[in-house]
């Protein structure tokens, strides 16, 4: 809200000191004891050179048909000033921007400086201005800026000489808080000063109220009625004979300050007393009115609020609240005036509404609707219930007063229940061992004081009074804040939690899932965090488990961001396109996240940590060396990589297996493999299908996605040492030529099972294929190690052993050893 | 000539051959001392001599022949070393080349500043929670929000903009409802709850340069007996002089959260602070939101607020890593562009 510091001084009992520096330094003290700050300064800010002056003739311009030339008057002399304003006129009071003044150009923003020129011939020195010319908005800015300048009247009380941005209210120290949801009370300047007061350890003298004499209702003029689930309360005045033009200068300039837009007298004291007390009101021209019974109800199907030259809007049935008389709906409760009910400049009778409509209700109009205003705001954010009675007799006096109107007999209301202040009881000792501190009962009453909050103390016993402006205290800990915060976060002392000591430890699976990272760190892939909302198409693109639903969102922001990933795969072929499309085509990233399985509706989902590698180009940072070597990655470099990963976080790397694999629709159907542990599926690994990457320009890219929820399951097995053997090691190599369908695996397992005690360890080393082979053939190389642990292994004993094996590769799979 | 001034002669030659340039040692050894060689030969011819004469004689060629073998070994030293050295010469590389690196991977600038705050939070007696069943990425609308003080109707949800899958489930907006599920779980006989809660969060925002609509938090959470304000500012000041130095300071400025009463804003110097710095000379940063518990959490989640109190923070760990290193752009974090990824490869600062 913005505060205007004058006014609020009226309020303040010494006062604030206003100079520029105080300002600031009371803006700080604001923001570390109650809340942000939006801004301070001026609406003025660093204008100036600008002064009122009187027109004391005008005269055409000779070679222009829009442009005057008028000889204006600052109180010592005689300037002539050439103009284009339609408005200008002899004897009136308007706002000169001399020769060297600063002013805000309206269009751009900036500081520019007002020089002498020559317009068509005649010497003009200065301008005369709009006040949208001089920093107000179009928005809060009385006359629209095609009408011309801005006129004084003569009620404004000003003369020739006055510094204009002076008496326009321009220079007003103003502070703008940004406020937090719970400090309702600061919505308005009576709020505001309640707070500065406690800050500062002021006195808050506000203006004395007149409660009218006439309370009765009987012989009203207007009836109202209504809910109480609706409104708590709802009540009406009635003023007739009024005069309802501009307001005096003092007014409008408060009003253009705090972001409203003068209208006429009636809307801007409605405005006024919002700002004032925060209590919204609102008024309707009793002559528009179809009936004299109104009522507070929910709106009826099929009924519109008007809006003017815009389409009516369509209200919800039964859900929206609307004042209305009869059919003629007067306003959407608290947030929208019907325009054909408006008080304007030509209104005699006058409505005045206060309510306390509901502000779960209000809350849910407005964001519907979208519309927010002034009104709907403060009802959403919690009003006072005690005040609005009182509020709509005061501003029904102001009004009466202002307009030379009189107030119509009678007040009409419904609700305004009697409540009982509320209390809350909170100890001395309590507040100290929350905030950690040891402050005295004097300190502690001396900060309640200060705030205005009645209190019954006895031995650090507190009772305190909630006043009904403050809707943000319903506990004790608000107590403890408040006293927190008027004692200064500051001054507390600083502690680490003491007492019982606890462990920082990590459970197994939090250190797997963070030595998973570091293997895929030291096998070179960076890690990558992608999004996990995603299309439904990527969402689903490279499951594991292709018969699990996804979760998608009710109300999504954009089509590319609507369903939850159940692969991280998508996520990382995103990068890629995103570096390829850089120039950065060397990739090896990882990623690993959870994934959302559904199961079922208003139920969440299963959440699953995956694992996903991606390589794509050089695998070598720098391989200018190697010259013609291929570098370049393929499937090999990424099943090396995922099975280095395997055995480094702990699986038994002689149960995994991999098998050929074409059920993955996105992936390579004879590069891809499936990964099982055992007979556990883990997931894929192999080359990206050609389709997937058509349109990055991509060679090729190779993959894994593995399901980290396995891997942490099957890989808790303590190491187990073995010392190593003393005895030395014997090799023998073994090539054998078989048909090109047979796996690898088959032959490798066939030599494992069959090389006897002594065979530790079988390493494939070679394939060939090709020239000096049968068509339809291939060779594999082995090299086989024999080890006895216990003795040194004599040379005839590996023989037997090995050829024993090669007679069986033989036989079982036709194998021919080279 | 007597055979001993023929030995002597032998002996000079032998030298002279072995000193030529390039001289071949094997042949030169053949010469001299091989079994048809110029000693054995004047050893042969010795046979008509008297025995004191042989003796002579062959003491000389004792002594020639070991001296022909010194000088054999030494030439073979010298003519090793320049094999070597012209070996090594021809080996001369341009050792101003690159190197051949191998690629090394990094971790995620996002990854390492949660690490950091996970290490000092376990260096604290803190445990960390962040599996799928107690820390859930898609929550329910009662643990996001009802649990956390926020009934369906309450102005500040208007603060967290929600990506909703049905209406009673959701993309958690904060890590806050890991709270409610570890402290339903917590056995306080065991002392007090300790917990931090790093995870990924969700808001229904325009992805912007400060706004994405998905990022990380880390909540914090202590309940025990006697747990104040004094020590989560001291933990506060803890954390923020683990990530940005020791020499900054921290300060709480009042706030409004509805599952913490008092809520406090933590701003943190952007400048280091000692006693001479002048309090107007401090910029500060506002970096995270905290407070003491609210009461209401504390019921709901089975907590006697009379007997236990708590604080909570809620660090983000986007934000910090912008601050940290000048990034002004949060979807970079999201992006994985490597050469945004590759520059925070440092490690251990």
């Amino acid at each position: 809200m913005k505060t205007n510091l004058k006014w609020l001084n009226e309020y303040l009992q010494p006062g604030l000191d206003l100079s520029e520096q105080a300002v600031l330094d009371l803006a700080q003290q604001i923001e570390l004891t109650s809340v942000e700050l939006e801004s301070v300064g001026t609406a003025a800010a660093k204008q100036s050179g600008l002064v009122v002056v009187r027109v004391d003739s005008v005269v055409p311009h000779p070679d222009s048909d829009h442009m005057v030339i008028t000889q204006v008057f600052d109180g010592k002399e005689t300037i002539q000033v050439v103009t284009g304003a339609p408005n200008v006129a002899e004897g009136q009071l308007v706002v000169l921007a001399r020769v060297g003044a600063q002013i805000v150009d309206r269009e751009s923003g900036d500081l520019v400086t007002i020089k002498e020129a020559q317009l068509r011939g005649e010497i003009s020195y200065g301008m005369l201005v709009a006040l949208q010319e001089i920093g107000l908005a179009d928005s809060v800015a009385p006359q629209d800026f095609e009408e011309g300048i801005h006129v004084f009247t003569e009620e404004d009380d000003v003369k020739p000489g006055d510094d204009a941005l002076a008496v326009l209210g321009l220079k007003d120290p103003m502070i703008d808080t940004d406020l937090t949801p719970n400090r309702a009370d600061l919505l308005s300047m009576r709020g505001m000063a309640y707070e500065l007061a406690a800050m500062t350890d002021q006195k808050v003298m506000l203006p004395q109220t007149t409660v009218l004499s006439d309370q009765s209702e009987s012989n009203a003029v207007v009836t109202v009625a209504g809910n109480e689930d609706l409104a708590t309360g709802y009540a009406v005045r009635v003023l007739g004979q009024v005069k309802n033009d501009s307001s005096p200068l003092w007014l409008q300039s408060r009003l253009w300050n705090a972001g409203f837009k003068p209208e006429n007298k009636i809307v801007d004291l409605a405005n006024y007393w919002l700002l004032l007390t925060g209590q919204p009101l609102h008024v309707y021209d009793l002559d528009k009115l179809a009936t004299m019974q109104l009522e507070v109800r929910l709106a009826k199907e099929g009924e519109k609020l008007p809006q003017g030259e815009e389409e009516a809007m369509a209200l919800r049935a039964d859900q929206d609240i609307v004042v209305a008389a009869g059919d003629q709906i007067l306003s959407l409760a608290g947030i929208a005036t019907n325009p054909a009910v408006a008080v304007t400049a030509d209104t005699t009778k006058v409505i005045v509404e206060a309510g306390q409509f509901n502000p779960s209700f209000l809350r849910q109009s407005a964001r519907r609707h979208t519309l927010r205003s002034e009104s709907s705001f403060r009802f959403e954010r919690g009003i006072d219930l005690d005040q609005t009675l009182e509020v709509l007799d005061q501003v029904a006096a102001e009004m009466a007063m202002l307009t030379k109107g009189k107030i119509v007999v009678g007040l009409s209301k419904f609700g305004f229940a009697y409540r009982a202040p509320e209390t809350i009881a909170i100890s001395r000792d309590r507040i100290n061992q929350i905030l950690g501190t040891d402050l005295s009962v004097a300190t502690i009453s001396a900060i309640f004081t200060r705030l205005a909050l009645p209190i019954d103390e006895k031995d650090g016993q507190y009772l305190v009074t909630i006043p009904g402006r403050r809707t943000d205290l319903t506990i004790p800990a608000d107590l403890i804040e408040e006293v927190g915060r008027l004692y200064g976060y500051d001054n507390l002392p600083t502690a680490l939690v003491e007492g019982q000591s606890t462990p920082g430890d990590l459970t197994p699976r939090q250190k797997k899932i963070r030595a998973s990272r570091e293997i895929m760190e030291s096998l070179g892939f960076d890690q990558a965090i992608s999004y996990a909302l995603t299309t439904p198409e990527k969402a689903t693109a490279f499951n594991l488990d292709q018969n699990r639903n996804v979760v998608a969102l009710d109300y999504p922001m954009s089509s590319d961001r609507t369903t939850i990933r159940q692969n991280l795969l998508s996520g990382l072929l995103d990068d890629v396109s995103y570096n390829v499309a850089r120039s950065v085509k060397d990739l090896a990233l990882y990623e690993q996240g959870r994934i959302f399985l559904a199961q079922g509706e208003n139920v969440q989902p299963e959440e699953r940590e995956h694992l996903a590698g991606v390589l794509v180009g050089n695998v070598a940072e720098s391989s200018w060396q190697t010259g013609e070597k291929d570098e370049v990655a393929d499937f090999y470099d990424i099943k090396g990589r995922l099975e280095a990963y395997l055995q480094t976080i702990g699986l038994d790397s002689s149960a995994v297996r991999f098998e050929q694999s074409a059920q993955h629709e996105a992936m390579h159907p004879g590069q891809t493999a499936d990964v099982y542990l055992g007979s556990t599926y883990l997931g894929f690994v192999g080359q990206i299908h050609p389709a997937v990457l058509a349109n990055t320009k991509l060679p090729a890219a190779f993959a894994f996605e593995i399901d980290l929820e396995v891997v942490i399951d099957h890989s808790q097995a303590p190491v187990a040492y073995q010392p190593v053997s003393k005895y030395p090691q014997i090799s023998r190599d073994l090539a054998v030529l078989v048909d090109d369908s047979l796996d690898q695996q088959q032959v490798f397992d066939m030599i494992k099972a069959n090389g006897g005690d002594y065979l530790q360890n079988v390493t494939f080393f070679d394939l060939y294929t090709g020239r000096g082979l049968p068509a339809g053939k291939k060779s594999l190389a082995y090299q086989l190690t024999y080890q006895d642990k216990t003795d040194t292994l004599v040379e005839s004993v590996v023989t037997d052993a090995f050829e024993k094996m090669t007679t069986t590769l033989t036989a079982e799979l036709g194998a021919e050893i080279r | 000539m007597t055979l001993i001034d023929e030995l002597q002669a032998i002996a000079k030659q032998a030298e002279a051959d072995l000193a030529a340039k390039g001289a071949d040692l094997e042949q030169v050894r053949v010469a001299y001392l091989g079994k048809k060689g110029k000693i054995t030969t004047v050893l042969k011819s010795m046979k008509d001599l008297s025995i004191d004469e042989k003796k002579a004689v062959g003491q000389v060629g004792n002594q020639v022949r070991q001296q022909i073998q010194d000088s054999l070994a030494a030439m073979k030293a010298v003519q090793e070393k320049a094999a070597m050295d012209a070996k090594l010469q021809a080996e001369t590389l341009d050792v101003t080349l690159p190197g051949t690196k191998p690629k090394l991977g990094n971790r995620h600038v996002l990854q390492q500043i949660m690490d950091e705050i996970e290490s000092h939070f376990l260096g604290l007696g803190y445990q960390v929670i962040d599996d799928p069943i107690d820390s859930p990425e898609v929550e329910t609308d009662e643990y996001n929000f009802e649990r956390e003080n926020l009934p369906k109707d309450h102005p500040a949800r208007d603060m967290q903009d929600t990506f909703y899958v049905t209406p009673e489930i959701l993309l958690r907006t904060q890590t806050s409802p890991v709270q409610s599920r570890a402290l339903e779980k917590h056995d306080f006989s065991k002392g007090p709850l300790k917990m931090i809660a790093p995870g990924k969060v969700y808001r229904r925002d325009t992805d912007d340069a400060t706004h994405s609509h998905q990022f990380h938090q880390v909540e914090g959470l202590v309940v025990g007996k006697n747990i104040t304000m004094a020590d989560l500012k001291g933990t506060l000041l803890s954390i923020m002089q683990e990530l940005f130095g020791k020499k900054h300071q921290i300060r709480l400025r009042p706030s409004y959260f509805p599952f913490t009463e008092p809520s406090v804003e933590v701003d943190v110097s952007w400048n280091e602070v000692t006693e001479d710095t002048k309090p107007e000379d401090i910029r500060w940063i506002e970096v995270l939101g905290a407070g003491m518990t609210h009461p209401n959490v504390l019921k709901m989640d089975g907590v006697d607020p009379e007997e236990y109190s708590a604080f909570a923070f809620g660090l983000g760990p986007d934000r910090f890593a912008m601050l940290k290193y000048g990034v002004e752009d949060i979807r970079q974090f999201y992006l994985n562009d490597v050469r945004f990824l590759d520059q925070f490869n440092k490690r251990g600062n």
